[in-house]
């Protein structure tokens, strides 16, 4: 029988198998931040260790740096601190690092494809949950914790019990206005927030085949919302087009290697998922959450459900409680949900394809009264070409504030922040309670979506202008 | 780490659904660089809430966690675990976890107990009906005692074996250095590296 793309994956990275033990996977690529770090520094300080493999490993500052007067010192001291810790710790083992100020620095999940490091068939790993992400290369990419960082640091290896296949067959054309973003919404509202749970997931049809790197990549980094170890899309012509030329790409005889290698990282025709999931690309629409897990979405046409419409006593007790904390009715239509802050950027949404689709669509008009628009691209590159291409200019004559490179607002552990009861449209990838501030209520929606609603002030999209 | 064989403590009844590691500990909670401190953020949402279950004296002291469905679910934050340590929980039990917490806890020492929904809703109306009962866990027999009644739970195997020697994850892999440093030399040069640095011309 044959292999699916994970499994070939998977088993290119074995380098220990054992009865009653996991798998012990090689890691080919290890990304570092300064939030999950610092503790796993000081565990291999404590024993004496090193890094393995510096020249696998590469760190950034993306959660907690501001995006405001970047070139001044950190103004919250103990996000001061963990940045600091980390350029210590970074100098002290001899790892890169990216920090504040420099043009590659930014989400760690946008430089590693912008440096062209993330490759097809890589296991690639860091402490963050959105790692998946590098999976729309076809690479093994996955999340891991604090102590998993300093295993990798000490040993560039994980014990990982083999998950589960699953095929995510997405087929059809997109209509216009609809985007990678409503797919992987209205996948996670259909499949529910533990349904990847236990599950590597290819995306895959040729929906996905006819999509960017950019939209795999959106739909790769929403792995995790429904419970998925990891989500590969299969590498193919777009994935070589986008990596040629890239800093780290491979040059001359190696190119050539390496696309021969990548050409094999397939899911073979006999190949068997443990379970599959069909989505049809043609019914779908803009698409956005209503409550405080990703799995709480509608199309943006529809109405705000009640308990009464989930029969589930667990999914009816938790869309009152998303209801209570939202402050919605039942029956209301999203259309009508006014905003007061609009976020544009993440590792979901903050690439420049993003920057460039919610530009078209708010240029010429003004902002809504009384709603603020934050626009932070994804890293200081991403930044700095969308102003060679005049993109800041307008969003900053549209009525946004055009910021630096970061996780900002996505999780709110920089001054961004929403205020309590404060309600935003957020291209981010978490409507959790509190996620952008305390109190904060979000609606995730795509960039479209985003710069509609900053234009009309409620939940809109652009065929609603 | 430290061996864990039983644990007899409080059990506290947590009656919610998806509640992700955000709940469990929000990011402005993150900074410290340690791993102690972060009691402080464990529930930060609801601990103003009289009505919350740990605010409840009976369940102050509770060690025992019953959780609801996709407990853990979200950001990858270790800190979740730790803030439930820190606290003074020993074990979670529920009915569905999120992968990276779960995985979290094994590495930290936090007992994660396995059980259908049914069994949980059983053990939170025991824990209703007496605020403040004790159950016990047993990793080696894999079983909940709570009052004259006993569950099985699930655990992985090695995990579990794991907790009952309190080994260490990175001490057992680098006594494979060997097979790691073989499975190096043949890893195709052409592979990416950090460094050297390269940045766009
Ligand atoms: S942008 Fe948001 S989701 Fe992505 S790494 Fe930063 S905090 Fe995490």
């Amino acid at each position: 029988m044959g292999k699916t793309l994970s499994d070939k994956v998977w088993d290119e990275h074995v380098v220990r198998t054992a009865d009653g033990e996991p798998d012990l996977l090689y890691i080919d690529l290890h990304l570092v931040h300064e939030v999950t770090s610092p503790q796993a520094f000081d565990g291999l300080r404590l024993a004496g260790r090193t890094v393995r493999r510096t020249d696998l490993t590469m760190a950034t500052e993306d959660h907690n740096t501001p995006t405001l007067n970047i070139t001044a010192p950190i103004a919250d001291p103990v996000s001061k601190l963990q940045v600091d810790t980390l350029r210590a710790n970074a100098a002290e083992f001899g790892v890169r690092i990216h920090s504040l100020g420099d043009l590659d620095q930014g989400v760690v999940h946008i430089i590693g494809p912008q440096l062209g490091l993330t490759q097809p068939g890589l296991t690639v790993v860091c402490g963050d949950s959105h790692t998946a992400t590098h999976g729309a290369f076809g690479a093994l990419a996955f999340g891991i914790g604090t102590s998993e960082v300093e295993h990798v640091m000490a040993t560039q290896t994980l014990p990982q019990a083999r998950p589960k296949t699953m095929a995510v067959n997405i087929t059809g054309e997109l209509p216009a206005g609809v985007t990678a973003k409503d797919v992987v919404l209205a996948l996670i509202a259909k499949v529910g927030t533990g349904g990847g749970q236990g599950y590597i997931v290819e995306y895959r049809g040729d929906t996905i085949e006819k999509m960017s790197m950019e939209g795999r990549m959106t739909i790769c980094n929403m792995s995790i919302e429904w419970g998925a170890k990891a989500g590969m899309v299969a590498p193919d012509e777009t994935t070589f087009a986008y990596l040629k030329g890239r800093p780290h790409a491979p040059e001359g005889a190696d190119w050539d290697a390496a696309v021969a290698h990548w050409k094999t990282l397939f899911t073979d025709a006999d190949a068997v998922f443990d379970a599959e999931v069909d989505i049809d690309a043609t019914q779908l629409s803009p698409f956005v959450t209503w409550g405080t897990n990703p799995g709480q979405g509608v199309p943006l046409s529809a109405a705000v459900p009640g308990p009464d419409d989930f029969a589930d006593p667990v999914a009816k007790a938790a869309a009152e409680r998303a209801l209570e904390y939202m402050d919605l009715t039942a029956g209301t239509p999203m259309h009508d949900i006014k905003v007061d802050t609009v976020f544009l950027g993440s590792c979901t949404n903050g690439r420049i394809e993003d920057l460039r689709a919610a530009a078209e669509v708010v240029k010429g008009a003004s902002i809504a009264d009384g709603v603020r628009m934050l626009v932070v691209p994804g890293s200081a590159r991403v930044k700095a070409q969308a102003e060679d291409e005049g993109l800041d200019a307008i969003f900053t004559e549209f009525g946004a504030e055009w910021r630096a490179a970061g996780c900002s607002m996505c999780l709110g552990m920089n001054p961004d922040q929403l205020a309590p009861g404060e309600r935003s449209a957020s291209t981010s990838n978490r409507n959790f309670e509190g996620r952008q501030g305390k109190g904060g209520r979000t609606h995730l929606v795509s960039p479209l979506v985003a710069a509609a609603t900053a234009i009309r002030g409620t939940l809109s999209s652009p065929a609603d202008l | 780490m430290d061996k864990f064989s039983s644990h007899t403590g409080i059990a506290v009844p947590l009656r919610r659904s998806n509640v992700d590691t955000d709940q469990i500990i929000p990011a402005v909670y993150l900074k410290r660089v340690t791993r102690t401190g972060f009691e402080d953020g464990l529930f930060s949402a609801w601990r103003n809430d009289p009505a919350f279950v740990l605010n409840q004296p009976a369940y102050t002291a509770g060690s025992i966690l019953v959780a609801g469905p996709d407990f853990g679910t979200g950001s990858s934050r270790e800190h979740a675990v730790w803030a439930l340590q820190n606290y003074g929980f020993r074990v979670i039990i529920g009915s569905r976890f999120g992968d990276i917490f779960r995985g979290n806890s094994g590495k930290a020492g936090l007992v994660i107990a396995t059980v259908d929904q049914s069994v949980v809703e059983q053990l939170w109306a025991i824990a209703e009906a007496t605020p403040g009962v004790e159950f016990s866990v047993d990793l080696v027999t894999k079983t909940i005692t709570a009052g004259d009644q006993v569950f099985d739970f699930g655990i992985d195997d090695y995990t579990r074996h794991r907790l009952l020697e309190g080994l260490d994850d990175i001490a057992i892999t680098l006594t494979h250095e060997d097979d790691i440093a073989a499975f190096e030399s043949t890893r195709p040069g052409w592979l990416p590296k950090t460094l050297p640095a390269k940045i766009a011309g």
